[in-house]
């Protein structure tokens, strides 16, 4: 008895064990469930309550269709853009100090911090009809705001942190040794930045591209102030859906949001998939 | 014609709050004759690495000259001086395979496709990884990688290796066997090799030649045989091997050292008597039977054996030398035969020793020491 009895006592303690983290199990995956899951099955199931008949006829409107188009299209220039500048960016911080780094570094977290409707503001003080600089290229017949450059600025402002931020750290991790090595081994200076750092740079460079994508498809607080929102011509996909929820058009809105919600969660999908490679290939 | 190294002299800037930087290399020369292995030994701080770092480009020295093969590469990028470089910690390429790490520098040399597959697939042969071509780093042992970064720095063909504490991070026995197969692998391949280690014996074990570096500057260039049995300077005897430091008092008649005085009447009048340091190391302290008055106890000091500790393939000996305590070595059978037990008192004669003193008779001291039996 006296040997059996702890031994008794263990198996309680691991059943014990194993309900407590049976119940943390259930806590996390309930606390995602409810509050990202849900409201997103919500979202796609109303899309598509009426059939696909509808959801494509609602999509077909020009005014829907071209939001999309352009929506998509910024985002996808703003990929290339950031992945270039914000690298630039990273390696400069990182590997090129100057007096004031610290100054500037604060500054790239600034649009995260900065609500986006003051960023908008802060485009049409500077580049509006008021605006020093705006007044000069409007003279000149180059309008900025209320047309497609004002949301070009804008996105560019609320997106920038995404790819410098990602980067930057692995930058500070990379092991100086391995580019000496690809140097001693005959490779010129940019042989080795595009050889050896850039592969070890690509997964952050991805992540930030991807948040970034993702970011530029769904801003609406910056954009909404610039835009003009001129249907057919500057007016984007969120603001297109807030127009449709205002005018009470909700299988418009619906349809639109639907066509958002499933690229960004391609960009994830596919940014989950390639981060898990480069696990594997690390393990 | 090798590497050849003119006054190469290298100061670190200074850190914030210093106002003078750190004078890593300060005016060293030596030669590395082709085809030879040579080992850069010295304690942290010595400049071994960066010396090494400047003959590979890596770092640029503030004066002097680096000449490989012939040629004066003192201002020629790292990429373009056709060398091999190991670093400690391996700096392999992550992203690629044990093959692609191999093929990197004939590939931004534009080999053809063919002649790469062939030359990695002989090296690959060469350090025995051939199952291991597809294979990540990250799944490779230490030992592994550090046969990887050689077979990726020798494959295209340097006419200079260089190797920078090549087995620092490995455990003592894959280190053996590593400096091991380095040796086999040099005395196979014959590039000029130089390597920097702070460990004495791997330096002796595979080196053909050792220089000896501290606080920046070459105290001593030779074979292994020749700086351990004839260390130029105090720094060498003492960080190559073990040594009994004895320090002594030519004086008029005799030497003292330490408490004791010997008789010498050979050094009547030595002009300017001054302190002498002897370094003995423990091997070459026999002891020796032979009683006070014997004709054997020429040239022997009495001595008090204070301890008696095995040591696997030998013994070692604590001595009370007068006062001073010093270390002998006697092999396992000797000691036995002999049985040494503290307490026992003996008589010790110096096989083979340096002398060094502070005003400057050092040859005419050994001679001397040598002419009275204190030393073969």
């Amino acid at each position: 008895m006296l040997r059996r009895r702890p031994r008794g006592a263990r198996a309680a303690r691991a059943a014990g064990a194993e309900r407590s983290a049976l119940g943390l199990r259930r806590a996390a995956l309930g606390y995602v469930g409810l509050f990202v899951a849900l409201p997103v099955a919500a979202l796609a199931a109303r899309a598509l309550a009426d059939g696909p008949a509808s959801l494509l006829a609602a999509l077909r409107r020009p005014e829907a269709f071209t939001s999309l188009w352009l929506t998509f299209r910024l985002a996808l220039a703003l990929i290339a853009v950031n992945t270039v500048m914000g690298t630039l960016m990273a390696w400069v911080l990182v590997r090129h100090p100057f007096p004031g780094r610290s100054l500037v570094n604060a500054l790239i977290d600034l649009p995260f911090a900065i609500p986006t409707i003051v960023t908008g503001l802060m485009l049409i003080v500077l580049y509006g009809p008021q605006g020093v600089v705006g007044r000069f290229l409007s003279e000149r017949g180059v309008e900025i705001i209320y047309a497609k450059p004002g949301i070009v600025l804008a996105l560019l402002f609320v997106t920038f942190p995404f790819v410098v931020r990602a980067v930057q750290p692995v930058l500070m991790e990379l092991d100086r040794d391995m580019e000496e090595a690809a140097a001693t081994l005959g490779a010129s200076r940019w042989t080795v930045f595009r050889r050896v750092v850039l592969p070890a740079l690509l997964p952050a460079i991805l992540t930030g591209a991807a948040l970034s994508f993702s970011r530029a498809l769904g801003e609406f607080g910056s954009v909404i102030m610039v835009a003009g929102n001129i249907p057919l011509r500057t007016q984007t996909a969120p603001v297109y859906v807030y127009g449709e929820i205002e005018s009470d058009n909700h299988a418009g809105a619906l349809a639109v949001s639907l066509v958002l919600l499933l690229g960004s969660l391609f960009v994830l999908i596919v940014l989950h998939r390639l981060q898990t490679l480069g696990r594997r290939r690390d393990g | 014609m090798g590497i050849k190294i003119r006054n190469l002299t290298k100061r670190f800037p200074p850190a914030r709050g210093e106002t003078e930087g750190l004078l890593a290399v300060d005016d060293v020369s030596f030669a590395v004759p082709e085809g030879h292995l040579v080992a850069l030994l010295g304690p942290s701080g010595s400049g071994k690495s960066t010396i090494l770092r400047a003959i590979a480009g890596l770092e640029i020295p503030d004066a002097g000259t680096i000449e490989l093969e012939g040629r004066d590469v003192t201002g020629v990028p790292a990429h373009r001086r056709g060398i091999g470089f190991v670093f400690q910690h391996y700096a392999l390429f992550r992203h690629a395979t044990v093959r692609g790490n191999i093929a990197f520098g004939l590939e931004v040399r534009r080999w053809p496709r063919e002649a790469i597959r062939g030359r990695v697939a002989e090296l690959l042969d060469l350090v025995q990884l051939v199952g291991h071509a597809d294979r990540y780093p990250a799944q490779l042992s230490g030992g592994q990688r550090q046969r990887v970064a050689l077979a990726r720095a020798l494959a295209p063909r340097p006419s200079v290796l260089l190797l920078d504490e090549p087995f620092g991070a490995l455990d003592a026995k894959v280190r053996r066997n590593l400096a091991a197969q380095l040796r086999q692998l040099h005395d196979e391949v014959r590039t000029t090799t130089v390597f920097v280690t702070h460990d004495q014996e791997e330096a002796i074990e595979i080196a053909d030649e050792i220089v000896v570096l501290n606080r920046g500057r070459v105290e001593q260039t030779g074979t292994a045989e020749e700086i351990y049995d004839g260390p130029a300077t105090r720094f060498v005897a003492s960080f190559i091997g073990n040594v009994n430091v004895i320090e002594g008092r030519v004086e008029a008649g005799g030497l003292r050292l330490g408490p004791r005085r010997v008789p010498a009447p050979d050094l009547a009048a030595p002009p300017g008597a001054g302190e002498v340091v002897l370094l003995v190391r423990p091997e070459d302290l026999a002891i020796v039977a032979a009683a006070e008055g014997d004709a054997g106890a020429a040239g022997t000091l009495p001595a008090e054996v204070r301890g008696v500790h095995y040591r696997g393939d030998r013994f070692e000996i604590d001595l009370d030398l007068g006062g001073l305590p010093v270390r002998a070595i006697e092999p396992k059978q000797v000691a036995r035969a002999a049985a040494r037990r503290a307490g026992e008192r003996v008589r010790v004669r110096f096989l083979r020793h340096s002398v060094f003193e502070t005003p400057d008779q050092h040859v005419r001291i050994r001679e001397q020491m040598r002419s009275l039996g204190y030393m073969e």
